[in-house]
């Protein structure tokens, strides 16, 4: 089962789960994926340390996809 | 990555898109690393030099104003310990008490790092990432650069600006910015401080002196 999480004040919250055998839920999570998108997040996917990739689509067969904010100097 | 199944190309530039937001800022690069702490050696002399000659040339001059000298030469030794504060500051814990989403967050970023990562965030708060540039230490709103052979640090005030979320959010969202495009990431922050990392050990709390040490080690290896 893969996850599409997002990073909030509640500590992260699961958008959408799906397997990509299950049509009907990658349909629900592309659609969650690309609003959260329009809301201003960025997708990445974590490949361990040192390595993340952004991606503009999503990624089925990645375990878990997280959305984060834009970060900026301080 | 994991290969998309339905369309799913990544980005292709690989950098953080939040580089559109500092385009004027030259692209942090091993070697600009090298040139900005230098350049930092070179403003800390001159802030300090004049005074350090000035006390010299006083108390020369006329003994009797030794006391002027001696304030001259705290002048010069406080320049570069103030720096060195600011650069401690970017890993300051910014807020007391529980946020009430930390544990859910925690666990969250205890997935994204190794044991040996989550332990010492457990004690210090703060992620150790290893990196082409150096070793990092992310903080909830600033980042630790030691570089290869661990004498030299670069701090970085950078943040997420949502107030809303736990901290552990916070040192997420820096680490997999950090993670998707390192040499993107220090040129989004604003450098606070470039310099001996003996300087900004002395002002860190005892538990942070601990993970720039892990950290330095870490670079020295590297």
């Amino acid at each position: 089962m893969s996850r599409l999480v997002r990073m909030d004040q509640t500590g992260h919250t699961t958008v959408a789960e799906w397997t990509a055998e299950d049509p009907a839920a990658v349909a629900t999570a592309v659609a969650a994926f690309r609003a959260e998108l329009d809301q201003g997040y960025f997708a990445v996917v974590s490949e361990g340390e040192g390595r993340a990739e952004q991606v503009r689509e999503l990624p089925l067969d990645a375990p878990l996809v997280i959305l984060r904010r834009p970060i900026a100097g301080g | 990555m994991s290969s998309p199944a339905a369309a799913a190309p990544a980005d292709a530039s690989g950098t953080l898109p939040e580089l559109a937001g500092v385009y004027w800022r030259r692209p942090v690069t091993d070697r600009a690393l090298r040139q900005t702490g230098r350049r930092w050696t070179l403003s800390t002399v001159a802030h300090t030099a004049p005074f350090v000659v000035a006390a010299g040339v006083l108390a020369w001059l006329r003994p009797v104003l030794a006391p002027v000298s001696i304030i001259l030469l705290v002048h010069a030794w406080v320049i570069p310990e103030l720096y060195a504060a600011r650069g401690a500051n970017v890993v300051r814990r910014r807020r007391r008490g529980d946020h009430p989403a930390e544990p859910v967050a925690l666990g969250l970023l205890g997935d994204l790092v190794d044991h040996r990562a989550r332990d010492l965030h457990a004690g210090t708060r703060l992620v150790l990432e290893r990196g082409r540039l150096g070793t990092w230490l992310i903080a909830e709103a600033g980042a630790v650069l030691v570089r290869p052979g661990g004498r030299r640090v670069h701090c970085y005030c950078v943040r997420v600006p949502d107030p809303d979320l736990p901290p552990s959010d916070r040192t997420a969202h820096l680490l997999l910015a950090l993670r998707t495009d390192e040499a993107g990431f220090a040129t989004v922050a604003n450098l606070a401080f470039s310099g001996a990392r003996w300087r900004l050990r002395r002002r860190l709390a005892k538990d942070v002196r601990e993970a720039l040490d892990a950290a330095a080690l870490e670079a020295r290896a590297s």
